[in-house]
């Protein structure tokens, strides 16, 4: 078995009106080389299932997708961030779609985990209540938040090898080992693949069976140098 | 002293040692810097860690360590880092003891918004991100804002106008002018 593959392969079987979900918390842990093809293939009308959006100020991982409108629906816990997709909010062209960020999580982990949805006390007498069900027990009030899946999940991890098997390094893990269960194709990033046997089996943060596809991102040193230069630049490091 | 720093230093207060502390975005996190000596807390970072430190200087930043903000953090000896559901199960579970955060409004009954500002007819931002879990789920919730808007009118209010992010959820409230209950 071997699911090492070629991204520009991999995105053939994106077209218009995909559902997307996309792993990574404000840019990190996020699939920058998936992300950069899709924009490249140009992909519209997507629905993009997202934490959050792009790392604040934008014009980083997610904020090219608004920018260029490829974009139709974003299902998200915040959107603030991305001066883009304020934009294209404002103007009508984009629709957004908040939960909580743990009724966010607990969705898509219901999707991937064959629930039929769960319980949560959040969001009882907010706005997120519209159109939801509300359960009553032992006395309290929860909202039904359904399962969430998508068609594709593009999530990065650290390293992989061919059975796609993916161990993860510090927060990058983030919402991606959920995001990798949920969907019907997951692809996953990684900084390096390699050999059977290389990644110890407690170490495995999502196991190859939810995986369909392993690509090659960025080195793990070009992984460095992209996030060092990001926050110099955002003047977040001296 | 600025209201931002006053506001700070006074929110820190309301932290005890060996507390699980979440401080939100903006104003809060500056408590971080004044917590007061022999008081140790446990900060939690929602994106999916505790005890991290403070900013690395460039050299010691790690791309894959970062907080809730996407910026560059330090972990502490003993941090711990977990997934987007872990971090939330301690969120909504109960196992934040205080959370600090900043409010557009808040009133009379402890609710209080901060997630949605009109953009457009029936369109909010920014979103709520982790503030109803947060609000919902830790023992403590210190809302932090400027008593006044620009034009001089209170933010303390006897009813919330904009979108709730919690009803009946703050048990303190500080400004730049008081620290009080609801």
């Amino acid at each position: 078995m071997n699911k090492i593959d070629e991204l520009d392969k991999v995105i053939t079987r994106v077209n218009d009106g995909a559902t997307i979900m996309i792993g990574g918390f404000l840019g990190i842990g996020s699939p920058l080389k998936c992300i950069e093809k899709l924009v490249e293939k140009g992909v519209k009308e997507l629905t993009v299932i997202a934490v959050t959006n792009a790392y604040p100020g934008g014009g980083f991982d997610l904020a090219p997708l608004f920018k260029n409108r490829q974009v139709k629906k974003f299902i998200t816990a915040h959107t603030g961030t991305c001066p883009e997709a304020l934009e294209v909010y404002k103007s009508g062209d984009l629709e957004v779609e908040f939960y909580p960020m743990g009724s966010w999580i607990e969705k898509i982990r219901a999707a991937g985990s064959g629930l039929g949805g769960v319980l949560t006390p959040i969001g009882v007498g907010t706005l997120v209540e519209a159109g939801k069900q509300k359960v009553t027990v032992n006395g309290k009030e929860y909202l039904l938040e359904l399962p969430l899946k998508a068609d594709f999940a593009f999530i990065k991890g650290y390293r992989a090898d061919r059975l796609g098997n993916i161990e993860y390094r510090g927060v990058s893990l983030n919402s991606n080992p959920v995001l990798a269960m949920a969907a019907d194709y997951t692809v996953a990033e990684v900084n390096e693949i390699v050999e059977i046997g290389d990644i110890e089996p407690i170490r495995v943060g999502t196991p190859g069976i939810f995986v369909k596809s392993v690509i090659q991102g960025y080195t793990f040193a070009e992984h460095q140098q992209i996030y060092e230069e990001l926050w110099v630049r955002t003047g977040r490091l001296a | 002293m600025d209201f931002r720093e006053m506001i700070a230093r006074r929110a820190a207060l309301e932290l005890s040692d060996g507390e699980v502390v979440n401080l939100g975005f903006g104003m809060p996190t500056a408590v971080a810097n004044y917590i007061p000596p022999g008081v140790d807390v446990i900060l939690q970072s929602e994106n999916g860690c505790l005890l991290f430190g403070p900013t690395p200087k460039r050299g010691q930043q790690d791309a894959d360590t970062g907080n809730a903000g996407g910026q560059p953090i330090s972990l502490q000896p003993g941090a711990s880092i977990f997934d987007l559901t872990t971090s939330f199960s301690i969120i909504r579970g109960g196992h934040v003891d205080t959370t600090i955060l900043g409010a557009l409004e808040v009133d009379q009954q402890g609710n209080i918004a901060n997630w949605a500002m009109p953009i457009a007819p029936g369109k909010y931002s920014p979103g709520m991100g982790g503030a109803m879990d947060l609000v919902g789920g830790a023992r403590k919730v210190v809302a932090t804002l400027q008593h006044n808007d620009k034009k001089g009118a209170s933010k303390v209010l006897k009813e919330c106008q904009l979108p709730l992010t919690g009803k009946g959820v703050v048990d303190v409230i500080i400004t730049d002018k008081a620290a009080c209950q609801p």
